[in-house]
C-alpha cells in the first residue's frame, strides 16, 4: 500500500499541498502541453522567417494539412487492425503524414515561392503569396476531410486519473494527467533537441544559420541557397505535422481551429524574437502560460491558502476565459511596443 | 477616352455577368450579388487607400467592419430604458474612468523624462484604473444583462434612423485606427500585418463577449431599415399597378380572372423583394460614387502625389520635409473609416448584427484578394476587384457543381467519390480564390487594372 502523503511529510494541514495540486492540475499540466504544441508551430514559423524572410501565413493550415494525412493513415491502420497497444496509432502514422506534407511544401515551393525568390520580391509580396497558398491549402483540407470535428485518438486515455490520485495521496484535489499530455511533452523534447542539435552541430545546420544571419556572406562562402531553402521547408513540414498531430490528439482535429491557431503561433514566434528558433520555442510556453494564468479563476486556490475568515467570495479571475485569445495578443502588442526584437532578441524588424 | 478603354471594357463585362445571373438564376440573386459587390467595393476602396496610396498593410479589416456594424446597432436600436436605469450611470462612470486613465497616462508621458520610474507610473495608473473599472462595471453589467435577457439585456442604442450609422461607423473605425496607428505604425510591413490581424481579433472578442454593449453572440435582429418593407409594399396600390404594368405581357396570356389575380399576387411578392434590393443597390451606388469622386480627387491632388512619394521612397520624402509619421497615421485613419462605412452598410442590408459571423477569412483575407486582384493604387481597379472577387466567391459554388457533374458524368449517382465531391462544394470557392490570387500575383502583379500615374 502506498503511504499517504500526510504521513510522508508530517503535514497536519493539507491545504497548502491541495492548493499546489490544484494549480498543477488546472494550470501547469495543460499549459505545458498547449505550450509545446504552440512551440513546435512557432519554431517553424520563426525558421521560415529567418531563412526565407517572410511571414508564412499558411502556418496553421499546413499543420492541419499534415494532421489530416496522419489521420487518414491512422484510419487506414485501424482498419487493417494495426495498433500500438496503449499508445495512439497516430504515432505510427506520423511519418507517413510527414512524407506527404514534405512533398506538398516542396511542390508548393517549386510552383509558387521559388519564382518570387528568384525575382528578389519584397517580403510583403511573399507574405501575400502565402495568403494565396493558405486559401488553397485550406480548400484542399476541407475538400478531402471536411470541416467537421474529428477525433482519432485511441489507446489508453489517462496515465493518472483524478480519483486514483485522490486515493493514492489522500488529498481533496485530484490530479489528472492525460497520456496525450505526456506524449506531447516527450515528443516535443525529442524533436526540439534533435532540431537544435542539427542547427548547432551539423554542417548543414550551421550553414542554415549563417544564411539566416547574412545571406550575401553565406553565398560568398559557398553555401548552396537551394539546399538551405529545401531543408528549411522539410523541417517546416516535419514540425507542422508533428505539432498539428499532437494538438489533434490532445484536443481534436478541426480545420477552423487550426487556422485560428496561426494567431497564437505568430504571437509566440514574435514574442520569442522572430527568426530565432530557440526564442520561438520559449515563446510558445510564454503565450500558453500567460493565457491560462490570466484566465484561471483563483477562488479555490485562495480558499485553500488563506485562513478561513479571509476567504474570497468572488471568482478572482483576472479575465474571463472568453478573452483567452486576447491575452496572447495583448502580450504581443506590449512586446512589440517595448522590445520589438522579442524577449529573446531575434531579428529587429 | 482611349486610355479608359480597359476600364470601360472590364466594367461592362462585370455588369454583363451580373445581368446574366439575373437571366439564368433570378433577379433577386443578381441584385443581392450586386449589393454585396458594392459593399465589398467600399471595403476594397478603404484597403486600397492604405495599401495602394501609402503601402501600409492592414490585416485588421475585419475589426473595422465589425465596428461599423456595431455603430449600426448603437445608432438604430431604441434605447432600453430599464437597462439604463439599472446600470447606465455606472457605465458612464466607467467611460469617465477610461478617459481619465488615458489622460493620466498622457500626462505622465509628457511631464516626465523616459525612465524606469515613468514606466512604473504608467503601469500604476493603468492597474489602478483597471481595478476600479472591474469593481464598478461588474455589478452594473450584471444588472444590465438581467433586464429582460431574452429580448434585450443590453443598453440599446439611440433610436435614430440607421443611415446615420454609416457616418458613425466611419468615426468608430477611424477612432480605433487612430489608437492602433499610434501604437503599431512604426513597425515594419509584415509586423504591422500581424499586429493588426491580432488586434482585429481582440475587437471581435470584445464585441462577442460584452453582452451589455450589443448582446454579444446572442445577436441583434430586426434593425430598422432605410427602405420600405416588403409587406408594406405588397399592400400599396401604386406598387401593384407598377408590377402590373411591367408584366403586362405575361398577365395578358392568362385569360381566367381568378388565375390572373393569383399570378399578379405572386408577381407582386417577387417584385417587392426585387424592389427593396434595388433601393439598397441605389443607396450603395450613391455611397460608392461619392467615395470614388473624393478618392479620385485626392489621388490626383498634391496630397495624393505626396502620399505616392512617401510610399515609393520614404526616406526621400522625409528629406523633403514631409511628415511621414503623421501622413501614415492620417491615411490609416481615413482608410479604416471607409471600411467602417462598409461595415455599417452591410449590417444595414442584412438587418441583423451577428458578431459570431466575423471571421478573418471572409472579412480580411478576401478583401485583400480583392485589392490585389483588382489593382492596388487604382480606385477603379479596387472597385472592380470587389465586384469580380465577390462574384467569383458566390458563383464558384454553382460553377464547381456544374464542373463536377461534367467530369464525373461517367460515374453513377451513388458513387462515393461523386457524393463526397458534391458535398464539399462550398470549399471549392476557397480553392478558386487561392488560385485566382496566385495567378494574378504571378502573371499580373499590378492587378487587372494597374495603377496609372497621370503626368500633367
Amino acid at each position: 500500500m502506498i503511504q499517504k502523503l500526510e504521513d510522508l511529510f508530517w503535514v497536519d494541514d493539507m491545504d497548502f499541498i491541495n492548493a499546489i495540486v490544484l494549480l498543477l492540475n488546472y494550470i501547469f499540466v495543460p499549459a505545458l502541453s498547449y505550450g509545446s504544441q504552440l512551440a513546435l508551430g512557432a519554431i517553424f514559423v520563426s525558421l521560415i522567417y529567418g531563412i526565407l524572410r517572410f511571414a508564412y501565413f499558411t502556418a496553421g493550415d499546413l499543420m492541419s494539412f499534415g494532421t489530416m494525412f496522419t489521420i487518414l493513415f491512422t484510419w487506414h491502420f485501424q482498419s487493417l487492425g494495426i495498433n500500438l497497444g496503449i499508445l495512439p496509432t497516430a504515432l505510427l502514422a506520423i511519418p507517413f503524414g510527414v512524407i506527404i506534407t514534405i512533398l506538398y511544401v516542396l511542390i508548393k515551393d517549386k510552383l509558387v515561392f521559388s519564382y518570387y525568390r528568384m525575382k528578389k520580391s519584397p517580403p510583403v509580396m511573399l507574405a501575400m503569396v502565402s495568403i494565396g497558398t493558405m486559401f488553397v491549402t485550406q480548400a484542399i483540407v476541407r475538400i478531402i476531410i471536411g470541416p467537421f470535428d474529428r477525433r482519432f485518438f485511441d489507446g489508453e486515455k489517462f496515465i493518472l486519473k483524478a480519483n486514483e490520485f485522490k486515493e493514492m495521496t489522500g488529498l481533496n484535489e485530484g490530479l489528472t494527467i492525460k497520456s496525450t499530455q505526456v506524449i506531447t511533452l516527450l515528443v516535443t523534447i525529442i524533436v526540439v533537441s534533435i532540431l537544435f542539435w542539427f542547427l548547432n552541430k551539423t554542417k548543414t545546420g550551421k550553414s542554415m544559420r549563417a544564411y539566416s544571419d547574412n545571406e550575401d556572406l553565406a553565398l560568398l562562402s559557398g553555401i548552396d541557397p537551394k539546399r538551405v531553402v529545401m531543408i528549411t521547408w522539410v523541417i517546416a513540414a516535419i514540425l507542422a505535422t508533428i505539432g498539428g498531430t499532437l494538438y489533434g490528439l490532445d484536443k481534436s482535429f478541426k480545420p477552423f481551429t487550426y487556422f485560428n491557431n496561426m494567431l497564437p503561433i505568430f504571437a509566440a514566434a514574435i514574442v520569442g524574437g522572430i527568426g530565432n528558433p530557440f526564442g520561438a520555442f520559449l515563446g510558445g510556453y510564454v503565450i500558453a502560460f500567460s493565457e491560462i494564468l490570466l484566465t484561471y479563476a483563483y477562488r479555490k486556490f485562495f480558499v485553500y491558502v488563506l485562513p478561513e475568515n479571509l476567504e474570497p467570495d468572488s471568482l478572482l479571475q483576472l479575465l474571463s476565459t472568453d478573452y483567452k485569445f486576447a491575452v496572447s495578443f495583448s502580450i504581443l502588442v506590449v512586446v512589440l511596443l517595448f522590445r520589438p526584437s522579442g524577449i529573446f532578441k531575434g531579428k529587429i524588424i | 477616352m482611349k486610355q479608359h478603354g480597359d476600364v470601360i471594357l472590364a466594367y461592362s463585362i462585370m455588369i454583363g455577368l451580373i445581368i446574366l445571373v439575373g437571366f439564368l438564376q433570378s433577379w433577386s440573386i443578381a441584385l443581392s450579388i450586386l449589393c454585396f459587390c458594392l459593399i465589398s467595393a467600399v471595403m476594397t476602396m478603404g484597403a486600397n487607400i492604405q495599401w495602394g496610396y501609402a503601402g501600409l498593410i492592414n490585416f485588421g479589416i475585419m475589426g473595422y467592419t465589425a465596428l461599423g456594424g456595431l455603430a449600426a446597432v448603437l445608432v438604430s436600436v431604441p434605447p432600453v430604458k430599464e437597462a439604463w436605469q439599472a446600470g447606465g450611470i455606472l457605465m458612464l462612470l466607467c467611460v469617465l474612468i477610461i478617459i481619465s486613465m488615458v489622460l493620466g497616462v498622457r500626462f505622465i508621458l509628457k511631464k516626465y523624462q523616459k525612465s524606469k520610474k515613468r514606466n512604473y507610473g504608467v503601469a500604476f495608473v493603468i492597474i489602478v484604473g483597471l481595478i476600479f473599472l472591474r469593481l464598478i462595471s461588474g455589478p452594473a453589467i450584471e444588472s444590465i444583462e438581467a433586464v429582460n435577457p431574452a429580448t434585450t439585456g443590453f443598453l440599446g442604442g439611440m433610436g435614430l434612423p440607421i443611415l446615420f450609422s454609416w457616418i458613425v461607423g466611419a468615426f468608430f473605425a477611424g477612432g480605433l485606427a487612430y489608437i492602433i496607428g499610434k501604437i503599431a505604425l512604426g513597425l515594419r510591413a509584415d509586423y504591422l500585418a500581424i499586429a493588426t490581424l491580432l488586434i482585429s481579433e481582440i475587437v471581435i472578442a470584445v464585441i462577442k463577449h460584452e453582452d451589455w454593449l450589443a448582446r454579444g453572440v446572442k445577436n441583434v435582429i430586426g434593425l430598422n431599415r432605410p427602405v420600405p418593407y416588403e409587406i408594406d409594399l405588397q399592400a400599396k396600390q401604386w406598387f401593384i399597378n407598377l408590377v402590373e404594368k411591367f408584366n403586362q405581357g405575361t398577365l395578358n396570356l392568362v385569360t381566367d380572372t381568378l388565375e390572373r389575380e393569383q399570378l399578379l399576387k405572386q408577381l407582386v411578392i417577387e417584385g417587392s423583394t426585387v424592389f427593396v434590393k434595388l433601393c439598397y443597390a441605389g443607396l450603395f451606388t450613391i455611397v460608392v460614387i461619392i467615395l470614388l469622386i473624393i478618392t479620385q480627387k485626392a489621388l490626383y491632388s498634391p496630397w495624393g502625389r505626396m502620399m505616392r512619394a512617401i510610399r515609393d521612397n520614404e526616406e526621400a520624402a522625409d528629406a523633403m520635409g514631409k511628415n511621414v509619421v503623421k501622413q501614415h497615421l492620417l491615411i490609416f485613419v481615413l482608410g479604416s473609416a471607409v471600411v467602417g462605412i462598409a461595415g455599417a452598410m452591410m449590417v444595414t442590408y442584412d438587418g441583423l448584427f451577428t458578431p459570431g459571423s466575423y471571421r478573418p477569412m471572409r472579412y480580411t483575407f478576401l478583401i485583400w484578394v480583392m485589392v490585389i486582384v483588382g489593382g492596388s493604387g487604382n480606385n477603379f481597379g479596387s472597385i472592380l476587384g470587389g465586384f469580380a472577387v465577390w462574384f467569383l466567391w458566390i458563383e464558384a459554388a454553382p460553377a464547381s457543381l456544374y464542373l463536377i457533374n461534367l467530369f464525373t458524368s461517367g460515374l453513377e449517382e451513388t458513387n462515393a467519390l461523386k457524393i463526397h465531391l458534391i458535398n464539399s462544394i462550398p470549399y471549392f470557392r476557397l480553392l478558386v480564390m487561392g488560385i485566382a490570387l496566385l495567378l494574378v500575383m504571378r502573371y499580373r502583379p499590378k492587378g487587372i487594372l494597374p495603377e496609372k500615374i497621370k503626368h500633367i
